[in-house]
């Protein structure tokens, strides 16, 4: 009985057309949103901002990116981690060339930076599809990660080939370097999540976003009503590649500090997203959250429980955790294929007639 | 030719029937070596329904691709309001106000009725993508307005109680209204419908018949359909083209198609003795 749509009726397109049209689920919404930011700031710790709060922050922008692109406009990409590293890589070259440049601004300009290039990598799409189109994708990630690693303009001529962050304030805090505190990064981050994730939802809700589920569902039909394939699938593309640039330059320099490409940027972090997107749900951006807490939270819960409860040691733990991970994940896709997003939908749909069955 | 004149009249049910909208002009469409349509022409005039029929394989629909411009003929012209058409692509015909409807449906199936009648109303949207971004004022106004629009669409399918259902889980007549809806939301000036009623029963196709018939008389569109139903067909169209096996054997009234004995002679043989 909390959660009912009964009497909540709607007088206006602008109600009924609203992102959570019931009114327990506004309020969960805000709730959610006033923790976030005002309770849990003053409660973490480095250990929690660490190993979850960042990653899943980080990785949420991430998802919602593959999302748009994979899950809204229903073009497959194994791409990210190129781009992820292309956002890096373009965050680093910022931060070096213009010392004076906000990190704020920073961030957002690789994510720019990242949408042209994913522009181009998009090309192919407008004459190929579906398995085909991956492996074109899949080129560019391997091309991406061979290119940051050979050209030593991009890693300044270090000898190590890696990227380090240099130490970067905003409003008198450090963001980025050695001597970050946790909560002055999780608000940076959380912040850019949640602006970002407001804009997905607006633009997957309107004319955009409908010519873009309309290319992913029937491309012919969508066509004849009026879509412009190439406009439709070079937004998607474009937008898509910003947000995983975002994801990326975040990676490199708040969350990580230092990267060496081959190593972060792999084709398993293409994977990782992908799973992430999937297991929460394509087309959806709560799934983006909800995959993205399922694939930072699992390991870190199985090595937790192993290594902490059952005092295991740590190579069998780390091990055996890929395994379960992926069992998990098999399991899981058998048992509810539409991801968690749909899982959730499933429990409001009870949750509407509980506790009365009918 | 057409023994209709070329001036605007007025029909027995007092619809007015205007000047030519479309007309195809030697069309030849080739497929390798197969010819899938042989040298028409035939024209569609403001208000009317027009009917192209013939048996399976005569080359109807790929005449309606033709006009929507999936495929371009080799040979031959299509004049639209007056105007011979360039190479065009079929988004930018659409945005001309040509819509249609498939033979197989073709709805968006992940998307609900809602979002699927929206989509049709996509050509009249134009918002940049960073008002859309912000989402208030310019891109929620916009969506408000269309959406008064679509509404007035699904007030007159009679289909609001599955308004915000997903269409994939919607009987296959349904669907077809819905398909109707997407294609009309468009406001288009030329409605292509292929085969709006096969595999219908006879209620369902007595209710497509009626809202084929209400479309062309409340929003003034003109309509091209291609149906097997012959009784279908003579009732509710104005000038029928025929076709088989790429050519055109018959082009007029019902009444005149009807008595036509090429006509006859395609849909019941002829005896070879």
């Amino acid at each position: 009985m909390i959660y009912r749509e009964v009497g909540d009726f709607k007088t206006t397109y602008r109600d009924d057309g609203q992102t959570f049209p019931i009114h327990f689920d506004r309020m969960r919404y805000y709730v959610v949103l006033l923790v976030a930011f005002c309770v849990v700031p003053f409660i973490v710790n480095d250990y929690w901002t660490n190993a979850v709060l960042l990653p899943f922050l980080i990785y949420a922008i991430a998802a919602i990116g593959l999302n748009i692109l994979t899950g809204y406009c229903g073009q497959v990409s194994l791409g990210t981690g190129g781009f992820m590293a292309v956002g890096a890589y373009a965050c680093y070259k910022l931060m070096t060339s213009f010392p004076d440049l906000n990190i704020f601004f920073c961030v957002l300009l690789s994510g720019a930076i990242t949408a042209l290039v994913g522009m181009l990598f998009g090309l192919p799409s407008l004459r190929i599809k579906g398995f085909y189109l991956a492996v074109a994708t899949l080129a560019a990630q391997f091309f991406l990660v061979w290119m940051f690693n050979k050209v030593s303009w991009f890693y300044n001529y270090s000898a190590s080939g890696q990227i380090n962050a240099p130490e970067r304030t905003l409003l008198g805090y450090k963001i980025t370097g050695a001597e970050t505190s946790a909560p002055v990064t999780y608000l940076f981050c959380l912040v850019l999540v949640v602006i970002l994730a407001i804009i997905a939802r607006n633009l997957t809700r309107g004319h955009l976003g409908r010519s873009w589920m309309a290319i992913r569902d029937m491309d012919i039909a969508a066509e004849i009503i009026g879509v412009n394939p190439l406009k439709a699938k070079l937004t998607a593309f474009g937008i898509s590649s910003f947000y995983i640039g975002v994801a990326g330059a975040l990676l490199f320099s708040v969350y990580l500090g230092a990267v060496e490409v081959g190593e972060v940027f792999g084709i398993q972090k293409s994977f990782l997203v992908l799973f992430m997107i999937i297991i929460g749900g394509l087309g959806s951006i709560f799934g983006s959250f909800a995959g993205a807490a399922f694939m930072v939270l699992l390991p870190v819960l199985l090595k937790n429980v192993l290594v902490g409860m059952l005092g295991w040691p740590t190579d069998i733990a780390t091990h055996l955790e890929f395994a379960i991970v992926g069992l998990l994940i098999v399991v899981f896709l058998i048992l509810e294929p539409h991801g968690l997003a749909q899982l959730w939908r499933i429990i409001k749909e009870k949750l509407r007639l509980w506790p009365f069955p009918h | 030719m057409s023994a209709v004149t070329a001036e605007p009249y007025t029909t027995a049910d007092g619809r007015k029937i205007g000047g030519v909208v479309m007309e195809m002009r030697h069309i030849t469409l080739r497929f390798g070596g197969v010819t899938a349509i042989k040298d028409i022409s035939f024209d569609i005039r403001e208000g009317e329904v027009r009917a192209i029929i013939g048996p399976n394989g005569a080359g109807k629909s790929s005449m309606l691709n033709v006009i929507n411009g999936f495929y371009h003929p080799q040979e031959g012209e299509v004049w639209f309001r007056g105007e011979k058409r360039g190479p065009m692509k079929p988004y930018q015909i659409a945005r001309q106000g040509i819509a249609r409807t498939f033979q197989n449906i073709a709805l968006f199936k992940g998307m609900s009725t809602l979002d699927n009648i929206m989509t049709g109303r996509l050509i009249h949207m134009n918002t940049g993508m960073i008002s859309q971004a912000i989402w208030k004022g310019k891109a929620e106004a916009e969506e408000i307005e269309n959406r008064e629009r679509v509404e007035k669409i699904i007030d007159f399918l009679e289909i609001q109680n599955i308004r915000k259902a997903p269409v994939g889980s919607l009987p296959y007549g349904l669907q077809k209204r819905v398909e109707l809806g997407r294609a009309l939301a468009s406001d288009p000036e030329l409605l292509l419908l292929d085969e709006p009623m096969a595999g219908m029963n006879v209620e369902e196709k007595e209710d497509m018949s009626r809202f084929i018939l209400d479309v062309n008389d409340e929003f003034g569109t003109t309509i091209a359909l291609i149906e097997h139903d012959m009784g279908v067909v003579m009732d509710i169209s104005d000038r029928v083209v025929v076709m088989d096996y790429g050519a055109k054997i018959g082009d007029g009234t019902p009444d005149e198609v009807r008595q036509n004995q090429k006509v006859i002679d395609a849909y019941l043989g002829v005896s070879h003795d």
